[in-house]
Parts: C-alpha cells; sequence; structure tokens
C-alpha cells in the first residue's frame, strides 16, 4: 500500500484546487452570453441529464449560471484577498519596524477595522461607493487585512529579535539588506497561507453581500444573486436553483480551505514532521 | 542474551531513527542513536559524556518512551532483568524511573513550584520537599511561586528537587546543572551521590566532563550518537594509557588543563553516518575492517570498548 | 587603542532587576583576556554591550575613545555560544559566510571547513561545525576586537582545542583584543593573559 502523509495530501488538495479553480474560471469566460439567456418554454425544470442543476425561474440553465457565477466570485475573492494580503504586509511590517507612531496608528486601525462587524462594514464601504465591482473589491480587501498583518507584526518583531539579524546588523548590513534577505524570504510562506485561508472567507463575504442586494448589480450572475433570486421561488417548491449552487459554493470554499490548513502545517516548523 | 541480575538498566544495540522530510514530499530515515551498548548498575552514577546535539538527550527520552510520534526505536532495553516495553516504560515513569529534564520549559507554567514538585500522588511529600528546597538553597517562599517567577537555575533546582522527591530507583539527570553556581551545582552532584550510595543509580547526561570526571563511577564516551567507550571514571583521571578507545585517548588529550591538541575531522552527523566504526574516518589505526562493519562491545580492564585494534595486549596501549 | 565600558548599567525594561551595576572594564588590542564567571552573572550582557548588540541604560562603551559605530561593520564582533542561532536557517552557508566579507581560503583550511559544506544548509551541519562558520565570518571582515561567550561550552572538547588553537593563531597574526567568556577555569588560564571574575 502507498502511505499517504501530508505532503502528499496537500499536493492532491492543490492539484484538485487548481483544476477546480482553472476548469471554473475558463469555463466562466468561454460560455457565451446567449447560452446563459433564458427560454420560457423550459421555465422551472427539475434537475435532469439535460439540465443537471434544472433550470431557473426565467428559464436559464443553471449549472452554466453556477459556474459563471462561480467564475465572477473567485476572481472578485482572489482579488480582494490579494490586495488585503499586500495590505497586512506593508502594514505588519511598517508596524514592527521599531518606529512607535507607526505600530500606535497600525494597531488602531486594526483595532478600529475589528471592532465593527465585517458585513456591515463591507456593506457600508461597497454601498457608499456605488455598488459594483470596485466597491465590492475595496471593501472586501478594506477588512480582511487584519489578522494577517497582526500576525506579520508578531512574527516580524520575533525575527528582529533573533541573534542572526542583530549579527547582519553588527557586520554592516543596511536595514534594506536586512529586509529583502532576511525578513522577507523568511515571511512568504506566512504570507502566502493567510492569503490562500483568506481567500474563502473573502469568497463568502463577496456571495452574502450581492445576496443582500448590496454588492454586484441582479444582471451579473454572481452566485450570491443566483441564491437570492432563487429565495422567491423557495416556497413554490423549486430547491434546486438554492441547493445545487449553494452546494457547489460550500464544496469550493472547503476545498480552498484544507488546502490552506494543510499548507499551514507543512510549513510551521513545530507540526511539519508530523 | 544473558541477563546479570545486578544490572538496573541495560541497554543492547540501541538505535533511535526519525522519519524525516526531505525536499518535497518524500521521506527517509535518520538514525540519530545507534548500536548504543550501555549498563547502569544500583549504586553507581554513569555518565554519559559527549558534545551537545550528539543525541544524548534522545537517549533519555528513549528509555523513557516519550519520543516523539516519526520516531522508531529498535534494539533491546532492560530494565531490573525484564524487557522494558511501551507498557512498562509508562507504568515505571514517574514512580521508578525519574527524569531530570534539560529545559526548565518542562515545568508547568500555570502551576505552583511547590505543589509541581509535590506530584499528584498522596500523602504529598510536603515536608520532605521544603527540606530539599532549603538544602538546594531555594529561599523559603520558593513553592508559592509560579515558573516565569523563578531564575533559571532556581528552575533547575525546583526540576531537580522534582525527580528526587519520587521514590524511583533509576534518576536520568539530563544536563542538570546549567544555570546553577558552582556550589549549587557540587550540591546537586552530592545529593545524586548519597542517592547512589543509598543503592540507587543515576544516570547523568552531561557535555561537561569535568563534571562526570569529579562524580561520576563510569563515564560513557558518547561520539556521533553511540558510546564507544565506556570506562572507571578512574581511568580518565590516570590519562589516555589507562583509556581504551583512540577517541577517549583523543579526547583527554583534547582538554585544555591537558594538551589542548585537536585532531583533525569532525564527528560524522546523523544524515552520512560512515557504514563501520563511527570514528573511522578520524582514527590513525583504522583498517579496512573498521571500515565496514561497526565493532562489536568487548570488555577490557573493567570497560567496555567497541574497537577492532584494540586488544588490551602489550599492557594495554596497543592503540595510542 | 582599547575597549572601554565605563561605569555602565544595564537592565532589561524600565523596572527589571540590574543586570550590571556600575560595572568597568577595559581591554587593549593584542590583549588576551578571560572573563570568568558562573551563568547568571551577567557576562553575556555584558558581552553584548561590548559588541553594541545593547546598549547601556548609564554609561559608555568607547572603543579608542569614541562611541562604537552605529553604521558599517563594527570593529568589535561577538562570537555567540548558540551557532544555530547565529546563521539564518534558510541561507546556505556560502551566503552566511560571505555576510562577513570576502572568504579566505587557508581560513577555512585551518577552521577544517568542507568546501562541500558551503552548499548546505545550516540544519543539515552540526553545532560544531557551524560554529566554525561563526567563527570564520567573525574573521572575515576587518575586526580589531573578538568576544567570544562561551563559544566552546556546547562543544565536544576536541573541537573546542580546534577552533580556540586557529582563533589565538589568528588573534596574534592580526594583534586583536580577544575577551573569552567562560565558566571553565581550566580554558580560562590555557587562553587568557588575564583573568577578570564578575
Amino acid at each position: 500500500m502507498i502511505r499517504i502523509n501530508r505532503r502528499k495530501t496537500t499536493v492532491i488538495y492543490a492539484i484538485l484546487l487548481a483544476t477546480a479553480l482553472l476548469l471554473i474560471y475558463a469555463f466562466g469566460l468561454l460560455i457565451p452570453k446567449d447560452a446563459l439567456a433564458g427560454s420560457f418554454q423550459e421555465a422551472g425544470l427539475a434537475p435532469s441529464p439535460a439540465h443537471p442543476f434544472g433550470t431557473d425561474a426565467l428559464g436559464r440553465d443553471l449549472i452554466l449560471r453556477t459556474i459563471k457565477g462561480l467564475s465572477v466570485s473567485l476572481t472578485i475573492g482572489l482579488l480582494a484577498s490579494l490586495i488585503a494580503a499586500v495590505i497586512a504586509a506593508v502594514s505588519g511590517i511598517a508596524a514592527a519596524s521599531g518606529i512607535k507612531a507607526a505600530d500606535a496608528c497600525v494597531s488602531w486601525i486594526i483595532d478600529l477595522v475589528m471592532g465593527i462587524p465585517h458585513t456591515i462594514l463591507v456593506l457600508l464601504i461597497s454601498f457608499a461607493l456605488g455598488r459594483g465591482l470596485k466597491g465590492l473589491l475595496i471593501g472586501i480587501a478594506a477588512t480582511h487585512w487584519c489578522s494577517l498583518a497582526r500576525l506579520i507584526r508578531a512574527e516580524v518583531l520575533q525575527l528582529r529579535a533573533q541573534q542572526y539579524i542583530m549579527v547582519s546588523r553588527r557586520l554592516g548590513k543596511s536595514g534594506a539588506f536586512i529586509l529583502t534577505h532576511h525578513l522577507l524570504p523568511h515571511l512568504m510562506p506566512q504570507f502566502f497561507v493567510g492569503l490562500v485561508l483568506m481567500l474563502p472567507h473573502a469568497i463568502l463575504h463577496e456571495a452574502s453581500i450581492s445576496f443582500l442586494g448590496f454588492g454586484l448589480p441582479p444582471e451579473e450572475p454572481a452566485i450570491g444573486i443566483i441564491l437570492s433570486e432563487s429565495m422567491r421561488y423557495l416556497s413554490a417548491g423549486m430547491w434546486w436553483p438554492a441547493v445545487l449552487p449553494g452546494l457547489t459554493l460550500v464544496l469550493i470554499v472547503l476545498l480552498v480551505d484544507r488546502m490552506g490548513d494543510c499548507l499551514q502545517r507543512i510549513l510551521n516548523p513545530v507540526h511539519a514532521q508530523e | 542474551m544473558e541477563q546479570k541480575t545486578d544490572t538496573l538498566l541495560e541497554l543492547h544495540d540501541l538505535s533511535v531513527s526519525f522519519r524525516m522530510y526531505e525536499r518535497g514530499a518524500s521521506q527517509r530515515e535518520l538514525t540519530v542513536i545507534s548500536d548504543l551498548h550501555l549498563t547502569v548498575r544500583p549504586g553507581e552514577i554513569v555518565a554519559v559524556a559527549g558534545s551537545s546535539g550528539s543525541g544524548k538527550s534522545l537517549l533519555a527520552s528513549a528509555i523513557l518512551g516519550i519520543l516523539p510520534d516519526n520516531a522508531t526505536v529498535r534494539g533491546h532495553l532492560h530494565y531490573k532483568g525484564e524487557e522494558l516495553t511501551a507498557e512498562r516504560q509508562q507504568a515505571l515513569r514517574g514512580t521508578e524511573i525519574a527524569l531530570v529534564p534539560q529545559s526548565v520549559a518542562y515545568l508547568d507554567p500555570l502551576m505552583k513550584t511547590g505543589a509541581q514538585a509535590d506530584g499528584h500522588k498522596k500523602p504529598r511529600p510536603t515536608v520532605r520537599r521544603e527540606q530539599l528546597f532549603a538544602r538546594f538553597g531555594l529561599p523559603k517562599q520558593t513553592g508559592r511561586l509560579y515558573p516565569f517567577q523563578l531564575s533559571g537555575g532556581m528552575a533547575r533546582r525546583v526540576l531537580l528537587s522534582t525527580a528526587l522527591l519520587t521514590d524511583a530507583a533509576l534518576i536520568i539527570a539530563d544536563e542538570p546543572t546549567p544555570g546553577m553556581s558552582t556550589e549549587q551545582a557540587v550540591e546537586a552532584l552530592t545529593v545524586f551521590r548519597e542517592l547512589a550510595d543509598d543503592g540507587r543509580a543515576v544516570l547523568l547526561i552531561t557535555h561537561d566532563i569535568d563534571l562526570a570526571f569529579t562524580f561520576a563511577d563510569r563515564i560513557a564516551v558518547f561520539y556521533a550518537g553511540t558510546t564507544v567507550e565506556t570506562a572507571p571514571a578512574a581511568d580518565f583521571k590516570e590519562g589516555p594509557d589507562a583509556l581504551r578507545h583512540p577517541y577517549s585517548k583523543a579526547l583527554w588529550r583534547a582538554l585544555p588543563q591537558n594538551g589542548f591538541t585537536p585532531i583533525d575531522g569532525f564527528q560524522p552527523v546523523a544524515v552520512r553516518l560512515p557504514a563501520g566504526c563511527l570514528y573511522a574516518p578520524r582514527c590513525p589505526h583504522k583498517t579496512a575492517e573498521c571500515e565496514e562493519k561497526v565493532p562489536p562491545v568487548r570488555e577490557i580492564r573493567g570497560g567496555e570498548v567497541r574497537c577492532y585494534r584494540f586488544t588490551g595486549k602489550n599492557g594495554g596501549c596497543d592503540v595510542s | 587603542m582599547s575597549l572601554n565600558a565605563e561605569h555602565v548599567f544595564f537592565r532589561y525594561g524600565r523596572k527589571g532587576p540590574w543586570i550590571l551595576e556600575d560595572r568597568s572594564f577595559h581591554f587593549d588590542r593584542g590583549e588576551r583576556v578571560a572573563l570568568l564567571a558562573p551563568s547568571g552573572s551577567g557576562k553575556t550582557t555584558l558581552a553584548m554591550l561590548l559588541a553594541g548588540y545593547l546598549t547601556p541604560q548609564k554609561g559608555r562603551i568607547l572603543l579608542g575613545g569614541a562611541p562604537l559605530p552605529g553604521k558599517g561593520a563594527c570593529p568589535v564582533q561577538l562570537i555567540c555560544q548558540h551557532p544555530e542561532k547565529a546563521v539564518n536557517p534558510r541561507w546556505r552557508l556560502e551566503k552566511i559566510l560571505a555576510e562577513g566579507g570576502p572568504l579566505r581560503g587557508e581560513l577555512l583550511d585551518a577552521l577544517g571547513i568542507e568546501r562541500a559544506w558551503l552548499t548546505r544548509f545550516p540544519l543539515e551541519l552540526s553545532g560544531g561545525e557551524l560554529q566554525r562558520f561563526c567563527v570564520a565570518r567573525a574573521l572575515a571582515g576587518g575586526a580589531d576586537y573578538l568576544i567570544c561567550d562561551e563559544i566552546s561550552a556546547m562543544l565536544d572538547v576536541i573541537t573546542q582545542a580546534q577552533i580556540w588553537n586557529v582563533l589565538l593563531a589568528e588573534a596574534e597574526k592580526r594583534g586583536m583584543g580577544i575577551l573569552a567568556v567562560t565558566h571553565n577555569r581550566h580554558l580560562a588560564t590555557r587562553i587568557a593573559d588575564r583573568i577578570e571574575t564578575l
């Protein structure tokens, strides 16, 4: 029997996830506009081989719509987490740079942002910026960087106290050299794990804000919009527009989350040999 | 395998290896302790002396059965003449076999030191503990302090007391003295001496050779994860002619109070162990046989040695 | 030229107990001094103060009458007790060595550093092997003073003898000042001209 160790599991998760993401993304791009258009003859059909996820009340094929929606959600999620992670890295390093004012300022902003419930803050920012893609991106990015920033700050503080960094300084190396050669390479894994673990949150937040009607415009087939529309027909016995796209979303989010977990265990030296 | 009834702990060809990740997802075995041979008898202090990071502490963990999950132990462990199985290790540790751990991080940070030293067994040895604390020069209120309130040296003395309060027949002390002043270290070792004279046994794991010389009955010389020679401490006082293994002799000559003369080469690390005698790459007397097979343990002049070239003839100094 | 600690006070934080109180210390280039003291007596703190790793709350550290330079390679170099903490675990050893200055073949040979080790990572080497690299790194620049804080306490005595013989020869050649912090009296008498206690 082949023994499957943690690193192999992670590689498997990563491959599964990458394939799923790529497929969804490619499909999302490739699906022609008219395939998404509905025909009233096929409105409200239950799942069948011709339409695996069924069709909605306007007769649009739900599996195509779900894929298209996921691709939109994923793009937004990825972009937003990337922006948030960069904000986190910059502010975390700045806070730990040894300048007291910078630390106080960053910590104050983190406390402020974390003090307000995420959903409300995203909602407000998105609404203030006129909904749509831009509002959502900025809203999600502005609320998700805090915990990673704290992590990076703590990590940099701990690193700066390391003997080899002090040795480097006494050997005459500049602050810029220490940042680029000692600190950044060490922070890279943390940064990526933080990014991957942020992704599911960002996707879910995007979906929930769109669901509430403060995110993407209704003509955009985002997953939140699909779920929101499905609510109206749930009482009429049409379960599939809510359940199947919802399940797909949960599946993708779980996949990303599990991979982030595995990645974290490998990169954390305490658990690396488990 | 014949068992001597008077031995307390007996290790035969003990090996400890770890499953480690290399680059990517492949794993490999890393042998940290190999073919280790050691006996401890009641009433004696046996010192295992070797450099830091050579796997000495793992020896303590292997005897107690507290190695991490990715470790494998091979070979024979006997305690009081019976095989030391995992169940027996679990039953014996803390009662029959006590450990003085190397790191002060072994103290529970959320428990007062007095209660920790007393342990969970009733009746609590509070009076004896207070006497012991006083003897080690710990202030009276130490028992009411939390570990973070102690200095490194105080924490070590608390750890030491914790082990000494059990009625263990075997005490494994893993680097018990760093952080203590000379007087405190001497006091700690005097307590060990008293325990040994009382019929118990102490396995003293240390990198401080001078300390081992002064207090141990026998010294096991640890090299690259194995013991190359076990000799009475008196042999070390006498000098290289009384010693058996070429490494022990080189060790003696490298001491600052003796020649301070180094030898070439370096200890092999676990990743690249030689096939035969672990000392062969540095040994001036090596033969083809030394490089192929690990030499067996032989008893010569009241000591044990793993060396093909040392026969004990010619007055015992055919290898210089 | 000499390295001086003048009435130095040091403690961690604003309320901690004084680790060093009104401590003065002096040593010259070309001198070999041993600082003999048990653990917990503040000798590591003094070593770090002298090498500029810490700054005293009161008192001054003077090198030839002037404070230690804040920028550039420090003429006072410190070698620490635990070599594995003094090297970046993610760097190959050649990069670690190059941090001190250009490689000198004869110094590597004298220290018994194998060329094959240069492409390895610190985790693959033992403490004794790593400490040789730390010594080579400290000697690579133009250091005038070397402070050795228990550099051989964790090593086997053979490696200890090897490293110290190289260090003493190099110090002789370059007229460096050496301060050896140790708790081993035999070692102190062997290597130093003058023994100080804390």
